[in-house]
């Protein structure tokens, strides 16, 4: 099948969320319910279809195929020619791209469908879709673009949407609209210190390297798999390699006349190329192939020993100078490209300095500075440690809005960051060892917080701190695999939970308006705003909730569907995601001996004893026991909008672990899926990847963890099961209902800790948001009101200007102006007083002066012809 | 054919009836003799005109003349129209008595 035109079609997975948001933002007002959600929805499913397609293509392609960077679809962006920045709106699509886009628009058309049953009936249907399709347009932008500032660009988009979702319903009254909108301020402001971190880095980036481009058109960004998979022969690990060949130039023991040289000639290139195309080469042949690359990297030759014995045709139609970035200056490629490059120059050598005007680092520093900005970017999109505080609080966006963004899409754009800039990692294992620990330390701290929270919604974004924390060590560990794995199942299994316990919710809340004979009318706003209602009821309160399974069946299947696969029991997509992860932590400790290792295995498995327990308690004091309120005791099952989603996620939340199963353990050729489909897949994205070794199963590990999430469901089954799940649970105030762990002395301070969030919000008000209030209060009572307004203002302002305008008012204006003017009207009317006798009024004076006065004149005329005779 | 009376003496005779009419506008106080000063200081002048158009042989002056005995016509219609007004006003034509514009 040709599928080689498909990736051109990437505008369009943008364009047409983008049209979806334009209608119903322009005329949204003017449609029904049902079109603009129509809309939206077929937005969505034309995006994941062409996604479909262009993911078909990168699937099938292999090596430097399966990466496609189309011709640049706005040609000089951003172009400032005197600094020689020169920014193409250039798409790429790659292996990482395609698992991302699938995610998005998949993970996103369940959620549009599931809107249209949850936001049924809201004032600002229409609106709640263009920002949805809005959303999705910046998360593909973020995750389909070629450059840094593309990046950027969906970054900043998907923020905006994020604080218009979060703050939706800001215009429900009173307090209950204020806490929506200062959830998304808080959501705004929490994000804006990480993008301070993310321009820093970006900056660095261009600073460095001249270019914000991943890769050139062109350029191939795992040189050595795009030669394996033309059967050109094994590449040699970078590492491995400039230890035996030391750092001059490579010279391949060269069998006849094919010699690599550190410099390659052309006609090298194309004696290997020549070689090529008509060399196949089994696996097994890989052996007696020796490729190798020169110190820069740049350049592979391949020894041909067993040209002759190949046989057929590969038919690769790329050619070997396409593969190996040859025909590239070093400074023409891209950063990744560029940051080979100058990690492979020897320790102190000039060309590794980067200047900084008044000082130079070494290309490695350099490195470090712009991960650890770039992790604080990710501390904040991803909710990690110290800047995941807005996440908990964003649950006052509508329930979709956190399933889509806030679970499975958007947080997850700084692990796909972290993964995009898996060259950047490889080369900084510094910087990886502060992503691991923060992330193991996030994931250990959100799963312990989750225990004590009341809120279903809550206990769920707590939960994916926590799995973030999973993704970012993985990040940290350099096992980029295991973290877009996560990153895949987590936004189905989170997604599932999420738009489960959006049911959850909407039914309670029915449940409890038909209780309370309010009517059913389905065309009330019934969503998370329930407490603006005429009682204090709160259908997301836990302790409102219990014997839910009975009510809603479907939902309470598919909810320990999405339980399970979080828990990571055994072949849930969770348990080969996690464990995944977990393996990776196992080995880089036991068999690589690093300490971050150690520290993750032990922090994450404690994470993921905590997320059994949770998720436990949760679905114990939520589907388990007796209903607790009259909204839970009349909750009805919700409509098939929204029920279908949720069958569909929990579908995919047994089933997609399957595409990445280790070597030799269970499942092993599932579905006439390789072992680790997913890695190879995603292979000519992640270089580090080829030359390393799939782990294998881990055995040990996978039962310890299993066993550990079975201990955790256990003891929590012991303390929540059935009607233990609350003390005193039909005490009225709900606040008197206490955790049974409360009750117990032996675990109240554990558990209240959890319950407080560990004073988290409380820290950072005193450390740093009174301070920065008795700041502002300084400058404004004392510096503007004190100083500048009674001082400088009152006293030099005004009354400099009042002593310059009296100077001004009387002596100038009232002696020298005034008299000036005054003195020329008294010396007319003095000169005036003077002539005015000669008007004596009786004519004959006048006449007489009149003819002397002709007399005079005619003198005057007459007097040069007088003189004239005279003269004469 | 030379002039029979030089202009010469035109031009005395027109002077002398100027200096005439001057002296009379200036020292009489009737005004009806004023005004006929008047009258005969602008036909000393027209006799002036006239007297140096024959000389020249030129026509201008002749064509003067009428305009200025035009100008003279409406000057008496309005002239002696102003003098009855001033004697119905002030019951006199004695100029002296007409000094209401003093400063």
């Amino acid at each position: 099948m040709h599928t080689d035109s498909y990736p051109q079609l990437i505008p369009l997975v943008i364009l047409i969320p983008a049209i979806g948001a334009f209608i119903n933002l322009f005329w949204g007002k003017r449609l029904t319910e049902r079109v603009s959600g129509w809309i939206g929805i077929t937005a969505a499913l034309l995006s994941f279809v062409i996604s479909w397609l262009i993911v078909s293509h990168v699937h099938g392609a292999h090596g430097a195929g399966s990466v496609v960077n189309p011709p640049a679809f706005f040609d000089g962006w951003i172009r400032i020619e005197s600094i020689g920045l020169d920014i193409p709106w250039q798409f790429r699509v790659d292996p990482i791209t395609s698992v991302m886009l699938l995610v998005v628009t998949g993970v996103g058309s369940l959620i549009h469908i599931y809107s249209m049953g949850y936001m049924h009936g809201d004032p600002k249907f229409s609106r709640f879709f263009a920002f949805l399709n809005m959303f999705l347009m910046f998360m593909l932008i973020l995750v389909t673009g070629n450059n840094f500032l593309m990046m950027f660009v969906g970054w900043e988009g998907v923020g905006l949407m994020s604080y218009l979702l979060i703050g939706f319903n800001w215009d429900k009254g009173g307090a209950l609209g204020r806490k929506n909108a200062n959830a998304a301020r808080k959501a705004m402001i929490v994000n804006r210190v990480g993008d301070f971190g993310i321009l820093m880095s970006v900056f660095l980036i261009f600073w460095t390297f001249g270019t914000l481009n991943f890769y050139s058109p062109g350029e191939t960004a795992n040189v050595c798999y795009a030669l394996e998979v033309n059967h050109l022969g094994e590449c040699e690990k970078k590492g491995e390699h400039s230890e035996t060949e030391g750092e001059g130039a490579a010279v391949v023991p060269a069998e006849g006349e094919t010699t690599a040289e550190g410099e390659h000639s052309e006609t090298e290139a194309t004696t290997a190329e020549g070689e090529h195309s008509e060399t196949t080469a089994a696996e097994g042949e890989h052996g007696e192939t020796e490729a190798t690359t020169d110190e820069h990297g740049e350049t592979t030759t391949a020894e041909g020993e067993h040209g002759e014995e190949a046989e057929g045709e590969h038919g690769a139609p790329v050619a070997l100078e396409d593969i190996d970035n040859s025909q590239f200056e070093p400074k023409q490629l891209g950063v990744f490209g560029q940051t080979k490059y100058y990690m492979e120059l020897p320790e102190g050598d000039a060309g590794r300095m980067i200047s900084f005007g008044p000082f130079e680092l070494d290309f490695g520093q350099v490195l470090f500075l712009i991960l650890i900005f770039m992790m604080l970017g990710v501390a904040g999109k991803s909710a990690q440690i110290p800047l995941f505080i807005w996440l908990p609080d964003a649950m006052a966006g509508p329930t979709p809005v956190s399933a889509l963004m806030h679970a499975a899409t958007m947080v997850t754009a700084g692990v796909f960051l972290l993964v995009r800039s898996n060259v950047f990692l490889d080369y900084a294992p510094e910087a990886r060892f502060v992503i691991a620990i923060i992330g193991s330390t996030t994931a250990l701290m959100a799963g312990y917080i989750a225990i004590g929270q009341w809120d279903i919604k809550r206990v769920l974004a707590y939960s994916t701190i926590s799995q973030l924390g999973f993704m970012v060590a993985a990040v940290g560990l350099g096992a980029y695999v295991a973290a877009i794995f996560h990153l895949a199942t987590h936004a189905v299994f989170k997604a599932l939970l999420f738009l489960g316990s959006g049911s959850v919710i909407h039914g309670v809340e029915h449940g409890h308006h038909h209780g309370h004979g309010h009517g059913h009318d389905s065309h009330d706003d019934h969503h998370d705003d329930h407490a603006a209602h005429h009682d204090d009821f709160d259908p997301q309160d836990m302790r409102n909730m219990g014997g839910l399974g009975n009510r809603m069946p479907l939902t309470y299947i598919t909810y320990l569907f999405g339980t399970f696969a979080l828990a990571g029991l055994p072949f849930f997509a969770g348990f080969w995601s996690k464990d995944e992860i977990l393996a990776d932590a196992w080995h880089v400790g036991f068999d690589e001996g690093h300490l971050e290792g150690y520290i993750v295995l032990g922090l994450l498995l404690a994470a993921a004893a905590c997320t059994a327990f949770y998720m436990w308690r949760q679905v114990q004091m939520v589907f388990h026991g007796q209903p607790r309120s009259e909204g839970a005791a009349n909750a009805p099952e919700s409509s098939a909008w929204m029920v279908i989603p949720l069958l569909i996620l929990a579908f995919f939340s047994f089933t997609i672990g399957f595409m990445n199963v280790p070597t030799n353990g269970p499942f092993h050729g599932f579905f006439g899926w390789k072992d680790y489909e997913f890695k190879h897949f995603l292979e000519s994205s992640v270089p580090s990847l080829t030359g390393k070794t799939p782990l294998e199963f881990n055995w040990l590990l996978a039962i310890g963890a299993v066993a550990l999430a079975f201990a955790a469901i256990a003891f929590a089954h012991s303390r929540y099961a059935g009607d233990k799940a609350l003390e005193n649970r039909e005490d009225p105030n709900i606040a008197n209902r206490l955790d049974p762990l409360y009750a117990n002395r032996a675990t109240r301070q554990i558990w209240s800790l959890a319950n407080a969030r560990m004073y988290w919000d409380e820290i950072y008000g005193a450390l740093i948001e009174q301070p920065y209030n008795r700041l502002a209060d300084f400058f404004a009572n004392v510096v503007d009101w004190r100083f500048l307004h009674d001082y400088f203002h009152d006293t030099v302002l005004k009354k400099g200007y009042d002593t310059l305008a009296g100077l001004l008012a009387r002596p100038f204006d009232l002696g020298i102006i005034d008299g000036a003017v005054n003195g020329v009207g008294w010396l007319i009317g003095f000169f005036s007083g003077r002539m005015r006798g000669l008007q004596t009024g009786y004519v004959r004076t006048y006449a007489v002066v009149l003819l002397f006065g002709v007399v005079v004149v005619i003198v005057l005329m007459l007097l040069p012809l007088i003189q004239a005779r005279a003269g004469q | 054919m030379p002039p029979a009376v030089p202009t010469e003496f035109f031009v005395m005779l027109s002077m002398i009836l100027f200096a005439l009419g001057a002296m009379g506008v200036l020292l009489r106080k009737n005004a009806i003799l004023v005004f006929m000063s008047v009258e005969l200081m602008l036909n000393s002048a027209n006799l002036a005109l006239a007297a140096f158009a024959r000389q020249w042989n030129e026509m201008d002056g002749h064509i003067f003349v009428f305009f200025v005995m035009t100008v003279a016509a409406a000057e008496v219609a309005i002239g002696l129209a102003l003098i009855v007004a001033i004697f119905r006003h002030k019951q006199s034509i004695n100029i002296d008595d007409l000094h209401q514009l003093e400063g």
